[in-house]
């Protein structure tokens, strides 16, 4: 396409065909004033504060939605032009308060810095304003609606970027409000608490930073500081794979709130609201702010030194004892490359491989074939151009949302054909060409029967081990294969999320899929959670060394390290009950287990019982540290504040605790030295395919009814359990069992009732609800929740009323 | 929620508009469902979204963008005056001040009966007989007071 040539300000500037005038000023640094615009977002033209003077047009006309002509000559600061926007100011303040000392925007407000340079300094206006009153709209968005200017940025955003049409401009003229959508039957004159619908998008945060004004602000940090006395701290996100960049803003030290920083190749413009809000939980009054040990006279705090002499004599003391092997180290995989690094060290000097980040995982059969880490062939700038994809038990909108975001944009501009196996029928913002909805016992012969239509319509002979675990393909089936084949297609993937990832045959499920990418021409994409990718190239797995180094005996994995107890545990930043898949053995594990250090940022009722020294380390905004996403992007952190109360940064307990146990190589002086000690360049993933079906399938009840569970998002990491505003958000439900419509006339059982759930000899009691979502016989009964804690895994329970 | 006449109605106007332009039906669907059911509620309003296909936040931003949409019930028998400038130069006024007073009731009001609601509306296109009213569907010109007695009576005489 050849290019064009038009003429701004005198100057001459190349352009493509169709381009908005303004998106060529904006690459030439020409600025044009603008509230509606966003690069992101479809057109409006509705502010009108970007209307420029174009010659040979009658009228000033909008850059933004303006085609560029060949020979264009624009003015953007001619007498027109200048009275155009000045004009447009001056309407667009009428009805705008002059509130701005009291206003969250103040400082970094679009409308009051352009009012600076367009508007006029007094007002012609003398009449009474214009006032809307505020709707409530959930926990995350403070709104203050006087101050709304129509530009619709969050509107667009909610309709074209987070999928559902949350909000919409209702009325007409003056009385034109940005509105949710109301509750029951009130009318859009009529506001309040009660009568309007929360917006309950997992990207909702975004339209703080969209909205040109103070009408939509951050709810938590409301009127906690101005802009401009905060400062910025460069961090990454740690809740998901794609490693989000973010400012996390700090007054005197403490830490305020958190913003997007743009980085084109990760989150765009875009966070999700876990990044934006987990921050939260750092001043928590759960924070842990001392080093506890506990003795006979039960728990006191004690200082750093008693506490870690402490620690150290209780390792020491199981290792002279049992020996190295019957100590454990487990981690949150959404901690720094450095700490797990430091943490598998630690246990391996110790003498012990038993060291692990995967609590949720429950197949460890592929460790040895496994990739350097799991994670993504396909960069993430490319999921919008896919355009053939299969989600394999992956729910992506919620597990990782901005790559939720991304493969919308795939459906919608590049009508990317979409297909699901999923284990749960998943609310997902993107249409499905196919949904499969299987029980977890028949993913395996799903995936299977999908691989054998696709060597139906390729001609390619079928791998025999995945001919052995396909049954007769259905329909649907076929028409998922033959969505992957459609068309000449290039960009094709299949994504496995968490539940095919955790799922009890992980490694099936990825071989077939490796098979099947590999006929089609497709990427495996694997989206663990958080810092996985980090955790493994650290070295946090019981088969490898950091970057993937042969270890001499392979330790025992997470499942394993749990399921039996051992004689001792260190647990970094976890806590199983809420972390493992199989909370109830882990629990029971490190209650008969003989010494259990924990290192965690927050108080955590369950460590009380079985721990018995606690160490207070650095909520990770107050962590500096390496990130690796799902692309084996390696990203660094840098700490925002100070750690909180008496805790210090993850990596300097576990020198010091290295220190105390007397081990070699413990000698940091800081973190580059120990960045010093492994290599990390941006990781190439290696090819994933080569794993092998097992063919011993694990064997299901098919009368039982089976515990189906997942952690819903802001349950996921101990940090997000304690942000007070995700918690009260939608996508943190009071924990209940669900069960479908069948399943639930089946067992002769009322939804709305508490039913006592028993799985061996745990009985607990919860509410029962409707989810038709579910296959049958399944019951979902989510994990991250103390309630649900004593029960394990993927395992036959009973149901009973009362 | 709505008869199956209003929705085939529905699907007819559906089919003037591409198959990817689904929005473009609200206008006419929200129209049908008033036909039918006097005024849309919200809970109207989010079904004829999804007969439509559109989220229901941008049915109800069209609902709440025209006038011609009501939101309350407004009597059985509409009665829409223009009060716009030809009308009323030519004596909309009195016409106004007549229904009111026959009716017992203001502009923007319905009779507590539920019978007949009474609204001002802007310049209906029937300026060449002004002042006028819509009654119902049906346009009725060069009004006089009397007039408006005359068509007030045999509404009541209807009614009875």
């Amino acid at each position: 396409m050849s290019t064009i040539n038009i003429e701004v300000d005198g100057q001459t500037l190349e352009a493509n065909p169709g381009q908005m005038l303004i998106e060529v000023t904006d690459q030439a640094g020409i600025h044009i004033p603008r509230f509606c615009y966003h690069p992101k977002l479809s057109i409006a033209a509705n502010c009108r504060m970007c209307l420029v003077d174009v010659e040979k047009a009658p009228k000033p006309l909008p850059a933004c939605a303006t085609p560029v002509n060949d020979g264009m000559v624009v003015r953007t600061q001619s007498e027109r032009a200048r009275s155009a926007q000045n004009g447009t100011m001056e309407f667009l303040l009428i009805n705008h308060p002059l509130d701005c000392p009291i206003c969250d925007q103040g400082g970094e407000c679009p409308l009051q810095d352009q009012s600076i340079e367009y508007g006029a300094n007094a007002s012609r206006y003398h009449e009474n304003k214009r006032q809307v009153k505020n709707d409530d709209i959930g926990p995350l968005i403070a709104t203050w609606m006087t101050r709304c200017i129509q530009c619709t940025r969050c509107v667009r955003f909610s309709e074209e970027i987070a999928g559902v049409m949350e909000l919409g401009m209702v009325g007409r003229g003056e009385h034109s409000m940005i509105k949710t959508h109301p509750d029951g039957e009130a009318t859009p004159d009529q506001v309040g608490a009660a009568l309007c619908s929360s917006v309950n998008s997992e990207v909702s945060g975004n339209v703080i930073e969209l909205c040109p004004v103070g009408a939509l602000t951050a709810r938590p940090s409301k009127y906690a500081a101005r802009v401009w006395e905060m400062q910025n701290h460069a961090q990454i996100s740690p809740h998901d794979c794609v490693g989000a960049n973010l400012n996390v803003q700090t007054l005197r030290g403490e830490i305020i709130r958190a913003m997007v920083r743009e980085n084109h190749q990760v989150n765009g413009y875009w966070l999700a609201d876990r990044d934006r809000y987990g921050y939260e939980s750092v001043y928590a009054d759960t924070r842990l702010k001392r080093p506890m040990i506990k003795d006979q006279s039960g728990w006191r705090e004690v200082g750093w030194e008693t506490a870690l002499r402490h620690a150290a004599a209780g390792l020491n003391t199981v290792k002279q004892r049992d020996g190295a092997t019957k100590m454990g180290a487990l981690a949150n995989p959404s901690r720094t490359v450095e700490e797990l690094f430091l943490l598998q060290k630690l246990m391996r000097v110790l003498g012990s491989d038993n060291v692990d980040h995967r609590l949720r995982q429950d197949d460890f059969r592929d460790d040895l074939l496994a990739p350097l880490y799991p994670g993504s062939e396909l960069e993430i700038i490319q999921f919008e151009s896919l355009d053939r994809v299969l989600l394999l038990g992956s729910n992506i909108r919620k597990e990782q949302p901005l790559l939720g975001v991304a493969l919308r944009q795939a459906a919608v501009n590049n009508a990317a054909s979409i297909s699901a196996i999923n284990m749960l029928d998943y609310d997902f913002h993107f249409p499905l060409a196919n949904t499969h909805i299987v029980s977890p016992g028949d993913m395996v012969t799903s995936l299977a029967n999908v691989a054998v239509a696709v060597s139906g319509i390729t001609g390619v002979s079928l791998d025999a081990d995945i001919q052995k675990r396909a049954t007769d393909t259905n329909a649907q089936e076929q028409a998922i294969a033959a969505s992957l084949l459609s068309g000449d297609a290039k960009n094709k993937a299949i994504i496995m999320g968490a539940s095919a990832l955790n799922h009890f045959e992980a490694s099936a499920l990825s071989a077939i899929s490796a098979w099947i990418c590999e006929q089609i021409g497709a990427k495996l994409v694997k989206l663990p959670e958080a810092n996985s990718a980090g955790a493994w190239l650290a070295g946090c797995v019981p088969h490898r060394a950091e970057h993937g180094k042969e270890v001499a005996k392979t330790g025992l994995n997470a499942k394993a390290m749990l399921a039996k107890p051992l004689s001792a545990y260190l647990l970094y930043d976890l806590e199983p009950g809420l972390d493992a898949s199989r909370s109830g053995e882990a629990l029971s594990s490190l209650e008969t287990a003989d010494f259990v250090v924990q290192c965690a940022a927050f108080v955590s009722d369950e460590a009380m019982n079985y721990a018995d020294v606690l160490l207070p380390i650095a909520h990770y905004t107050e962590n500096s540290g390496t990130y690796i996403n799902c692309e084996g992007r390696v990203q660094a952190s840098r700490a925002a504040a100070d750690p909180f109360g008496e805790a210090r940064p993850g990596w300097k307990v576990l020198r010091v605790l290295g220190n105390y146990l007397e081990l070699e190589g413990f000698d940091y002086i800081d973190l580059a030295d120990v960045q010093d000690d492994y290599v990390l360049g941006d990781e190439q993933i290696v090819s994933q395919s080569g794993a092998s079906v097992n063919d011993s399938p694990v064997k299901i009840d098919s009368k039982a009814i089976y515990r189906y569970v997942e952690t819903p998002m802001y349950r996921l990491d101990a940090s997000l359990r304690h942000a007070a505003a995700l918690q009260q958000t939608m996508d943190t439900p009071t924990p209940a069992v669900g069960l479908n419509e069948k399943t639930l006339v089946g067992l002769g059982l009322a939804a709305g009732a508490e039913v006592s759930v028993r799985q061996g000899e745990i009985e607990l009691k919860l509410l029962l609800e409707l989810d038709n979502r579910l296959p049958d016989n399944q019951a979902f009964i989510p994990a991250g929740y103390a309630e649900t804690s004593s029960l394990s895994g993927y395992e036959p329970i009973t149901l009973e009323a009362g | 929620m709505l008869n199956p006449d209003s929705l085939k109605q529905i699907e007819l106007e559906a089919q003037k508009y591409p198959e990817d332009k689904r929005a473009s039906v609200i206008m006419a669907a929200l129209s049908i469902a008033q036909e039918e059911k006097g005024f849309l509620n919200n809970s109207l309003i989010d079904y004829v979204a999804g007969v439509v296909g559109v989220p229901p936040m941008r049915a109800f931003e069209v609902a709440t963008f025209y006038s011609m949409y009501a939101h309350q019930p407004c009597g059985e028998t509409q009665i829409k005056v223009c009060t716009n400038i030809s009308c009323q130069l030519r004596g909309s006024d009195k016409i106004v001040e007549r229904l009111e007073k026959r009716l017992g009731v203001k502009l923007g009001e319905v009779t507590p009966d539920g019978k007949i609601g009474l609204k001002e509306v802007e310049c209906l296109g029937a300026c060449v007989g002004a002042p006028m009213l819509q009654l119902n569907k049906d346009y009725i010109e060069n009004l006089t007071p009397e007039k408006i007695d005359e068509m007030l009576d045999q509404l009541a005489g209807v009614g009875a």
